[in-house]
């Protein structure tokens, strides 16, 4: 994976900051998984993982709980809505971690996003 | 695979392995002077049959593995891909076709989906006919290539182009991801020759530039930073121009093996090259106990093999001292530090060496021959 510090077009490095939050996925957008990236539960190893072209991504609760909602249908409002409720936390908070996440995979072509 | 730390596995119980390459044949219409199959190929006789192959696979899986890739040679060349395609995902495995196109039809490939192939691996020789053909040594290979991506694409089935480069083209690499991009590949793997099997007899004739190896590095992380969410650019760097060597195979025998066209069950592709290394096959033992006490295995793995200045190093979890294949071949012992690596007391005189090569003219390719 890409060990590239965050850079702009123009080469100038951006702050830490600006690098590690960008503005929230859009409540409309619809995550999917693209052909090749799947659930898988590793029998072995007793987890869930993610499976792509070369790549395995281990998964915790947070994310297996994200991606088990992303199904190229839903919103990413109604997936949040669905984890706020089913956890009982703010929704700005669930938000915010899974657009994060959602964005990390976006960026590794593992998850489309539809607007 | 890369998503895991890495942690010391000692020899005794070593964690699962991640991944399985079968070299289903070693057939291939190509005859890339830099194929990694070894120089003494395999006869088509002695493969293992359909059975064989999805036998393996659910001792695979069983054991951990999670990701198979099906290569050879050509794996196309096998009457029984679509076969072998559904063996392996009934047994559970992310299954991955690693080809050079050349074999497929467009219903070949509808088949392959059809049996749930997950994602598909092309070769590129080259961005054009006369750089493909010549390296392929074989006429109408580009165009075929581009026939097969567009019907991948048209399945919509995820694909990588793999792009091996070396001193004959590496001054088309922004081409080579402009095409790559037209292609809709997800992914491209931008992949300096490593020097083992054919590419070992042909060094002279590929070795890249010092200036060649630098300017690639500077395109792919610019390239890489401008496609992000678009397509994934994996890079294999010239390694004998880095300061510290490749962490082969992430360190033997800790997260993948190979298994032969006639089942015998390598740490890396290259394995054979180091004499005396004892490898047992799948005809006589079940898959776990290969991986677990095989003493082919068993050789490398962990860390008490390590000879100075490896063994207090203080990144030999890092790199692993090297590839011990390299050693082998370089140093004349495949314990020592790989010569790549700037710690290596042969390293100044392999840069030398190298260095002469590329700038010397580029001697004849060696072609990869058939198997008998």
């Amino acid at each position: 994976m890409s060990a590239a510090p965050a850079r702009s077009a123009e080469g100038t490095r951006l702050p830490a900051h600006a690098a590690s939050t960008p503005p929230p996925l859009p409540d409309a957008s619809v995550p999917a998984l693209p052909r090749g990236v799947r659930l898988h539960h590793d029998r072995v190893r007793q987890t869930w993982v993610l499976l792509a072209p070369e790549r395995v991504l281990k998964l915790d609760a947070v994310g297996l709980a994200v991606l088990e909602r992303v199904d190229g249908a839903r919103t990413f409002g109604a997936i949040v809505d669905d984890l706020a409720a089913a956890y009982n936390a703010p929704r700005e908070q669930i938000a915010a971690d899974a657009s994060r996440f959602l964005d990390g995979l976006i960026a590794r072509r593992m998850v489309d996003l539809a607007r | 695979m890369n998503a895991h730390a890495a942690s010391p596995s000692s020899a005794a119980s070593p964690r699962a392995p991640l991944a399985l390459l079968a070299e289903l044949t070693h057939r291939c219409p190509l005859s890339c002077p830099y194929c990694s199959n070894p120089v003494e190929l395999t006869a088509r006789e002695a493969e293992l049959d359909t059975d064989g192959w999805a036998d393996v696979f659910r001792q695979a899986a069983d054991l951990g593995v999670l990701q198979l890739h099906l290569s050879g040679g050509e794996p196309a060349s096998r009457r029984d891909l679509e076969d072998l395609v559904a063996a392996a995902r009934d047994a559970g495995l992310y299954v991955n076709l690693i080809t050079s196109g050349i074999g497929l039809t467009r219903k070949r490939l509808e088949a392959l989906d059809a049996a749930g192939v997950d994602h598909v691996q092309l070769s590129l020789q080259g961005v054009g006919p006369a750089m493909a053909d010549r390296i392929g040594h074989y006429r109408g290979s580009f165009t075929r290539k581009m026939e097969v991506a567009g019907w991948v694409a048209d399945l919509g089935l995820p694909l990588t182009l793999n792009a091996v480069m070396h001193r004959h083209n590496f001054k088309d690499l922004p081409e080579t991801l402009d095409l790559a991009l037209d292609l809709g590949a997800r992914r491209i793997e931008v992949a300096t020759v490593q020097f083992h099997g054919w590419a070992a007899t042909n060094r002279a004739a590929l070795m890249p530039t010092r200036e060649q190896a630098r300017e690639a590095s500077r395109l792919v992380l610019e390239a890489r930073e401008k496609l992000k969410g678009r397509m994934v650019i994996d890079y294999v760097p010239a390694d004998h121009h880095a300061r510290f060597p490749k962490a082969c195979m992430g360190g033997w025998g800790s997260t993948g093996l190979n298994v032969t066209p006639e089942g015998l069950v390598l740490p890396c592709h290259a394995a054979q090259t180091i004499p005396g290394l004892e490898f047992w096959s799948v005809a006589d033992h079940p898959l776990a106990e290969i991986w677990t006490d095989s003493p082919a295995f068993r050789a490398y793995r962990g860390t008490d093999w390590m000879q100075e200045p490896c063994s207090s190093c203080e990144r030999k979890l890092v790199d692993f001292g090297g590839c011990r294949c390299q050693a082998l071949a370089l140093a004349g012992d495949a314990a020592a530090t790989d010569p790549v690596c700037s710690r290596s007391d042969r390293h100044a005189d392999l840069v030398a060496a190298i260095d002469a090569e590329a700038d010397a003219p580029a001697p004849e390719f060696v072609w990869r021959v058939a198997p008998r």
